[in-house]
């Protein structure tokens, strides 16, 4: 669905991904872990378009989407939920769905998934008319996840979803991944919570110093020996 | 009810200056909150939109005069945004703020060019410029049209920002660039339409503005655009309805010091305003206040 092959990318005279290769495979749950500044973040932001890219190219569906702006790549069906939740504070619950679907025009299909949002997170729509701001940090995460579904992506990448939220909550964050991921939507997942990305992945990358240094499928990299020492603390 | 009687015709002239110093600070406001500039030649834009009035009514009949000047200045500031600022958008803010004193200086420049550096008097247009009586007081019908027209525009644009998706849209880029995006919303579009909005109320304010003081010569822009971007700083810089009641409030307290009596300071009102809002209350009544969870 999605293959990326020898991304490069320089930030003024940092070479933060030196040719960096995956492939996305369609209905599966992909991670990616490393380390803080092993250029996670920056390989999603250079796919959406939002960071320039140096060398390399993107092919989604078949299609090269290398130069594509972050608009065309929006509306052909990738979406990025990104690092620290980043909901429009000053706007509604709804307003804040409501712009995850911007390009759409079909208001129907519209409602439609706007009940499947609310179904999905039942806290959201309890707090529809409540200003962002005001909500903690997991219905933050619900509703920043539940707007980028409002673009009805076919691939859905996820910027540390679990940051900074609750044992209990990260629970729920997992489950409901399984549960959009059941809905037909490919998942690529970056993640510090290395375990419990590997334990819903179907296929993982690790990333070191802006190259993949190993692959596999997620239960494979559980128990491999360097995965456990440098990411999951055993 | 002496004090309402003697000062009415400057409490009058207060509310009609304060909507039209509202109208050139929604400008100054509007970009603020969009693109954290202070758009220095928006005053300028006002002055050049007051002088094609001047000609504009030489070349065609008033009715189609109007209309021109607004879609004139709306298409100066679309071109501005787009030849000074836009190229700009990576540059650090200092860059921007710096080719925005630019602009002010080129439109300056250019107005002292075309006219020589005279005073051109602005056409009377029927009707607004006649006079009335208003309890006893005399003045102008372009008095008393403003404030109503100005709150007519002001409430126009709220339920745009807060009831269209263009609005939603621009309430999102006004947060966040790079998430707006991801949204897929397309900043330079929304970038634009804030001038297009600003320049448009500026326009409509220039020609209420010079029907009631009708000299235009190349300056003419500064004053009242620095008092509405004191408007618009004493209502917290950023909030509409913060720049429209901080401009309602120096427009009257101005000229109720001029009813008083001290004409001579009634601009240095206005300043020390300034000064002692930046030590008090820097974010201005209704400033942004920034509720971010991280």
């Amino acid at each position: 669905m999605l293959k990326i092959e020898n991304l490069n990318v320089h930030y003024g005279g940092i070479h933060a991904l030196r040719g960096v290769n995956m492939h996305i495979e369609k209905g599966k749950i992909i991670s990616l872990i490393g380390a803080n500044g092993a250029g996670k973040s920056t390989t999603l932001k250079s796919i959406m378009g939002l960071v320039n890219k140096s060398g390399g190219s993107v092919i989604y569906k078949g299609e090269d989407i290398t130069k594509s702006n972050t608009i065309d790549i929006v509306k052909k069906g990738i979406a990025l939920t990104p690092e620290g939740r980043k909901v429009f504070p000053d706007q509604t619950v709804k307003e804040n769905l409501l712009l995850g679907a911007y390009l759409r025009k079909d208001k129907k299909g519209i409602k439609e998934d706007l009940e499947w949002i609310y179904t999905l997170f039942p806290r959201l729509l309890e707090r529809e008319w409540q200003i962002a701001a005001t909500l903690s940090g997991g219905e933050q995460q619900m509703l920043a996840v539940g707007r980028s579904l409002m673009s009805r992506p076919e691939l859905l990448m996820m910027d540390e979803p679990s940051l900074g939220l609750a044992p209990i909550i990260v629970k729920d964050i997992f489950s409901i991944i399984k549960e959009i991921n059941r809905a037909g939507v490919s998942v690529l997942l970056i993640e510090q919570n290395a375990k419990a990305a590997l334990e819903i992945s179907d296929y993982a990358y690790v990333l070191e110093t802006g190259v993949v240094t190993l692959e596999g499928a997620g239960k494979d990299l559980i128990s491999n020996d360097a995965v456990r020492k440098a990411y999951l603390g055993a | 009810m002496d004090f309402v009687r003697d000062n009415l015709p400057y409490i009058l002239a207060g509310i009609s200056v304060g909507g039209q110093y509202a109208l050139i600070a929604i400008g100054y406001t509007m970009v603020y909150g969009i693109l954290r500039l202070i758009n220095f030649a928006h005053g300028d834009m006002f002055m050049i939109a007051g002088l094609m009035g001047v000609y504009a009514v030489t070349w065609m009949p008033l009715y189609l005069a109007i209309p021109f000047v607004i879609i004139f200045t709306v298409i100066l500031g679309f071109a501005i945004e787009r030849v000074a600022y836009k190229p700009l958008r990576s540059a650090p803010r200092m860059s921007v703020m710096i080719s925005a004193i630019g602009v002010s200086y080129l439109l300056q420049n250019l107005a002292l060019y075309i006219t020589g550096g005279l005073t051109k008097t602005y056409p009377s247009i029927p009707w607004i410029s006649n006079t009335v009586k208003v309890f006893g007081a005399t003045t102008k019908v372009v008095t008393l049209i403003t404030p109503v027209l100005t709150i007519a525009l002001v409430v126009a644009l709220v339920l745009l920002i807060n009831h269209t998706k263009m609005g939603m849209a621009m309430r999102a880029v006004s947060r966040d660039f790079e998430t707006a995006r991801l949204m897929g919303i397309k900043i330079d579009s929304v970038i634009s339409l804030t001038f297009i909005i600003g320049s448009f109320l500026a326009a409509v304010g220039s020609i209420l503005y010079f029907s009631n003081y009708t000299g235009v010569m190349p300056t003419a822009g500064a004053m009242p655009g620095l008092k509405a971007f004191v408007a618009a700083v004493f209502g917290g810089i950023g909030s509409i309805p913060g720049a429209v009641i901080g401009a309602f409030i120096i427009g009257i307290c101005e000229n109720i010091i001029k009813g008083v009596g001290w004409t001579t300071f009634s601009d240095a009102f206005t300043f020390a305003l300034l000064i002692v809002i930046l030590i008090v209350k820097p974010t201005g009544l209704f400033g942004e206040k920034n509720i971010d969870k991280v």
